[in-house]
This record gives structure tokens, sequence and C-alpha cells, in this order.
């Protein structure tokens, strides 16, 4: 009789988890892989390859509605991950290390309260707030949805920030005082340096949140105010061009190079 | 009380008071450009609607309330069930339900064959799976409308290759809202299993093969209820966005099927009802929080019950 070979006993395998495995990776890049390929199609359609051309990424560089949506965008981005990165910063100082206060649960329910609630309320909750006020106060610029960026975007900037804080001990802040540095200096010199991945993950974090937001802003903006997202949902209703692969292109270039970053930042933390 | 104590406490005070100062500005942004809208909300489904939008100021009636589970006949003002609001709120419960467990049904393997890599390759599967969890979700849509529309790359290759002869319309179908759900909340699900995955203890595992236990019992018995808490809460992360999913519907369901986000926006859009979407918002947070009750006991549950 032939000796059967047989493959040692792999204790960790599980019949079928890696042929679904496989299909999983390979479901979630397809529809992904196609759309960049087709921004270089030479043809209209977004289906049938005509030939490589990158004429779609020239026509949305020149397209001017493109281009003021694209720094809008990177502009909002910008200054709400900037606020919220501080003010996360300032509250998860104040909700850590501490041997707990009245309070303190409140304050954890109510920073995360944004992460509770389906984004489609919170728009329009917004909206039945903002156009009153926009109303009353005759004001109707970007403030409106910077604000509700920024609103959003601190849960997000808290999460790494609060737990690079929980690893720190107040040793080396203890160390300063005894030093005689002043609170602020201590917190300059000292702490601000050893929390600083934590700040930056955290305003990736909340940039990229900022940057991906559909919903509250579509009900936010005033006229005139489209950013990348809100605009692209209005040209889906459209016939499609691959100028909008183009777009959503450049915008995945983006998302995976501040993933990258944010990959590398929380390795040197830990 | 001696000297010390006191100024211990005064000392413990001051601490409190510079908290307090400290969070305040992010506690105030979220209170008016989160909290307090919601609250403002709730009034506005109890007032008077409009004749152009917005509302009747402090008219109150509770016809935004009724009106999201009975409609009022014009002609002869007989009241009956508003069933195209029940079908919409019965879809969404529906397909965020099967979205949570398609979600987990093809997460679990893809977490778990991440969790079993080498050490070192674990990272890089990882990544892979974040990539499209930070990519925007309309681009995320757009991709997966562009694969499953008739002329797109699903239906072409099965025309090509013979096995349909006219395209399978799933776009503008229950199907296709599915679809594209499951294909965007999927990295919700696999990140939260993978974590509780990564602490799984395999030698509990062995025990169980060398017991004889076939590798469907281990899986069963051993590895699914040790990473319960990883399950549960990839469940709720990816549960709350689907029932709230507003974008995903919105391009791949087209008009007819809608879901409560899409309902709510109408009611402030075309359907000038303020109070009804109001109303409707209140409705689908309800759903959300007895969501997240149903997370909290049970995790506070399976936590107690790993207290070895």
């Amino acid at each position: 009789m032939a000796t059967r070979s047989r493959k040692p006993f792999d204790l960790r395998a599980q019949p079928g988890f890696l042929f679904i495995a496989m299909i999983c990776f390979f479901m979630l890049y397809l529809p992904i892989v196609t759309l960049v390929v087709f921004a270089f199609n030479a043809g209209e359609s977004v289906a049938v390859w005509q030939g490589f051309s990158t004429r779609w990424f020239q026509s949305a560089w020149h397209n001017s509605q493109v281009q003021e949506a694209a720094w809008r965008t990177l502009y909002v981005a910008t200054i709400a991950a900037t606020g919220a990165a501080i003010m996360a910063t300032m509250a998860a100082l104040a909700t850590t290390r501490t041997a707990g206060y009245r309070g303190l649960t409140f304050k954890y329910a109510f920073i995360n309260q944004p992460l509770m609630v389906p984004e489609i309320v919170t728009a329009v909750a917004l909206l039945i707030v903002f156009s009153r006020f926009k109303v009353w106060s005759g004001y109707t610029g970007i403030g409106y949805v910077l604000l509700a960026h920024t609103a959003f975007c601190i849960p997000f900037a808290y999460l790494p920030i609060r737990a690079r804080l929980e690893s720190m001990d107040l040793t080396l802040e203890r160390a300063a005082a005894d030093l005689y540095a002043t609170p602020w200096n201590a917190f300059r010199r000292v702490t601000l340096p050893l929390l600083w991945p934590g700040i930056l993950a955290g305003y990736m974090l909340a940039f990229v949140i900022s940057l991906d937001d559909v919903v509250i802003t579509e009900f936010v903006k005033s006229g005139g105010q489209e950013t990348l997202p809100t605009y692209m949902l209005g040209q889906l209703r459209r016939v499609v061009t691959p100028e909008i692969n183009a777009i959503s292109s450049v915008f995945l270039a983006l998302s995976i190079l501040i993933v990258t970053l944010f990959f590398i930042v929380s390795r040197k933390r830990n | 009380m001696s000297n010390a104590e006191a100024v211990a406490k005064k000392f413990r005070e001051r601490d409190i008071f510079g908290r307090w100062l400290l969070s305040f500005p992010a506690l105030f942004v979220i209170f008016i450009a989160a909290v307090g809208p919601l609250f403002v909300m709730l009034l506005y489904s109890f007032m008077v609607k409009g004749d152009y939008g917005d509302v009747k100021y402090w008219q109150f009636s509770g016809d935004g309330w009724f009106s999201v589970f009975f409609q009022r006949d014009i002609f002869d003002d007989t009241v009956s069930v508003a069933d195209a609001h029940l079908l919409i709120l019965w879809r969404s419960i529906r397909l965020a339900a099967m979205t949570t467990v398609l979600t987990l049904f093809f997460g679990f393997p893809t977490a778990y064959f991440i969790a079993t890599r080498p050490e070192g390759k674990r990272e890089l599967w990882l990544f892979l799976i974040t990539i499209p969890f930070w990519t925007n979700i309309l681009i995320r849509t757009f991709a997966i409308q562009e694969t499953i529309r008739n002329e797109g790359v699903f239906n072409t290759v099965l025309m090509k290759l013979g096995i349909i002869s006219s395209p399978i319309q799933i776009m503008f179908t229950d199907t296709a809202v599915l679809l594209g759900m499951v294909y965007v909340y999927l990295p919700l699900m696999v990140l939260p299993v993978y974590a509780s995955l990564e602490k799984l203890d395999f030698r509990l595992v062995e025990a169980g093969y060398d017991l004889y236990a076939p590798r469907l019992q281990v899986l069963w018995r051993i590895i699914l209820p040790l990473t319960k808490p990883g399950i549960i809460a990839g469940s709720i992360l990816v549960f709350i966005p689907a029932i709230g999913a507003y974008v995903t519907p919105r391009v791949l369901g087209g008009g007819k099927n809608m879901m409560l986000g899409n309902l709510i926006e109408l009611q402030f859009g075309q359907g000038r009802n303020w109070p009804l979407g109001a109303a409707l918002s209140i409705t689908l947070m309800i759903i959300v929080t007895v969501a997240l009750l149903f997370y909290v006991r049970n995790a506070s549950k399976s936590g107690a019950g790993h207290g070895h």
C-alpha cells in the first residue's frame, strides 16, 4: 500500500475560512480597483475600456467647480481637525489620570455622544437649528459647516489622545514640578512632547472623518458651499463620466496616504 | 479637620475646577452643534408644521408623531395606519439586521484568517482591511454601483462568459442596498472581531481537539463564545450606521427603496413636514438607543462571565 502523505494537523485552521476570507479581500478591492482603472479610460464610459488616457484627470483638474469644492474640503478639514485636536487634548487632560470626580462619567458620555447618534439625525437637527439661526442673524457663511465638523470630529480626536495619556503616568510631571517647573512649563516641556504622537493620530483621524463627511455637510451648508463629497453626491444623480472616477482616485490616494501615516505614527507609539 | 486636610481638600477642589475649565471648550462645541440641537428637534416634533417647511412657532400639536404611524384621509377624514412609513421602518430594520448577519458571516472568517497569520504578517492584512474603512463612504458606494450596474463589471463578465444573456437588474433593488451596505460596513465588523480573536488563547482550542472535539464543535463551543464581546461590538458598530444609512440607499436604492434616513430627508425637502421628520428622527434614535442598551447589558454580562 502506498503511504499517503498527510499534512500536519493545523490547530488553527477552520474549514472554508480561508476561502471566505479570500472572497472578502477580493470583493473589497475589486470595485475600488475597477474604479481607479476606469479613471484612466480614454472613452466616456465607466465600464467599457477604450484605451489609456489621463484626460479625465485633466478635465477634473480644470473643472472650476471641482477645484473650488476640493479647496473648501481641505480648508474645512484643516480647521475642523485643528480645532477638534486642541479641544480633545484639553478634554483628555481633564478626564484622565485622576482618582475620579463627580461629572467625569457625564463628560465621557457627552464627548462620545456624536458617535452614538446616526449621522442623518444629527444632520437634520443641525438643519433645524442653523436654518433658524441663519434667518435670525443673516450670516450664511462657512462657519456653520466648520462648527458642525469640529463637533463631530472631537470624539474621534479624543480617542487616541486619551489612550495615549492613560498609558503615561504622572512621574515625569511630578519630577518636573519638584524641579520648580511652573505647571505651564511642565506641560510644554514634558507632557506635550510625550503626548504628541497621540495628538497627531487624533488629528489625522479627525481630518479623515471631516474629509469623508457627506450627510451632515449636505444638510448644514448654504448655497454655493459644496465640498467634494457633496459635489460628488450631486453628480451621481446625473450621467456619470470617468471624471468622477478620477476625482475619487485622487481622494482615495489621499486617504491611503493618511492611513499610512497614521499606521506609522501609531506604530512608533508602541 | 486638620490644617493639612483642609489644604489637600482645597487643592483637590482647584484641580477639579481646572479640569472643568479644560474640558469646557469641547463640551461647549458638542453642546451647541450636536447635543443641543437634538433637544430642539424633540421640541419641533411637537409643533405645528409650517406651510412651506419649518414650523409655526409655539403652536403645539401631536400631528408630527401621529403621522409617523397613522394617516388621515384628505376627503373623508378617516384614520388608517401609515403603511408606507411602517414599510420603510420595517425595511430599515430588516436590511440593517441582514447587513449585520452577512458582515458577521464574511467578517468573522476574515478576522480569523488575519488573527491566525504569523505575527509579522498580520499588520499587512489588517492594513488591507483598514484602507477601505478610511475611504470615503461615497466613493465606496460609487465603486459598488459601478460594479453591479447593468453595464457594470459583474454583468459584463457574466455575459461574456455566456452565463446570462441579458444583464441582471440589481441596481435600485433592496438587494443592491443590502450588497452596498455589507460592502461599506464590512471593515466595522472585521476590526473588533479581530481585536478579540487576537487575544484568543489557542491552548483552549488545543484542549478541545485533545478531547476529540470535531472542528465545527471547537468553533461553535470554544472560539465563538470566547470572542463574543468582539462579535457583539462589531454587530453594534454595523447595525447603528446601517439602520440610519442615508447615502447607500439613496445611491443604490433609488427613490423606491427608501430607508428611514431617506424618509427623514424627504420630510425636510419636498415633504415640507418638519415635525414629522423630527418625530421620525427621534424614532430612529430610540431604535439605536435600544440597540446600544442591549450592547451595554451584554458587554457587562460577558465581562463578568470572564472574570476568573
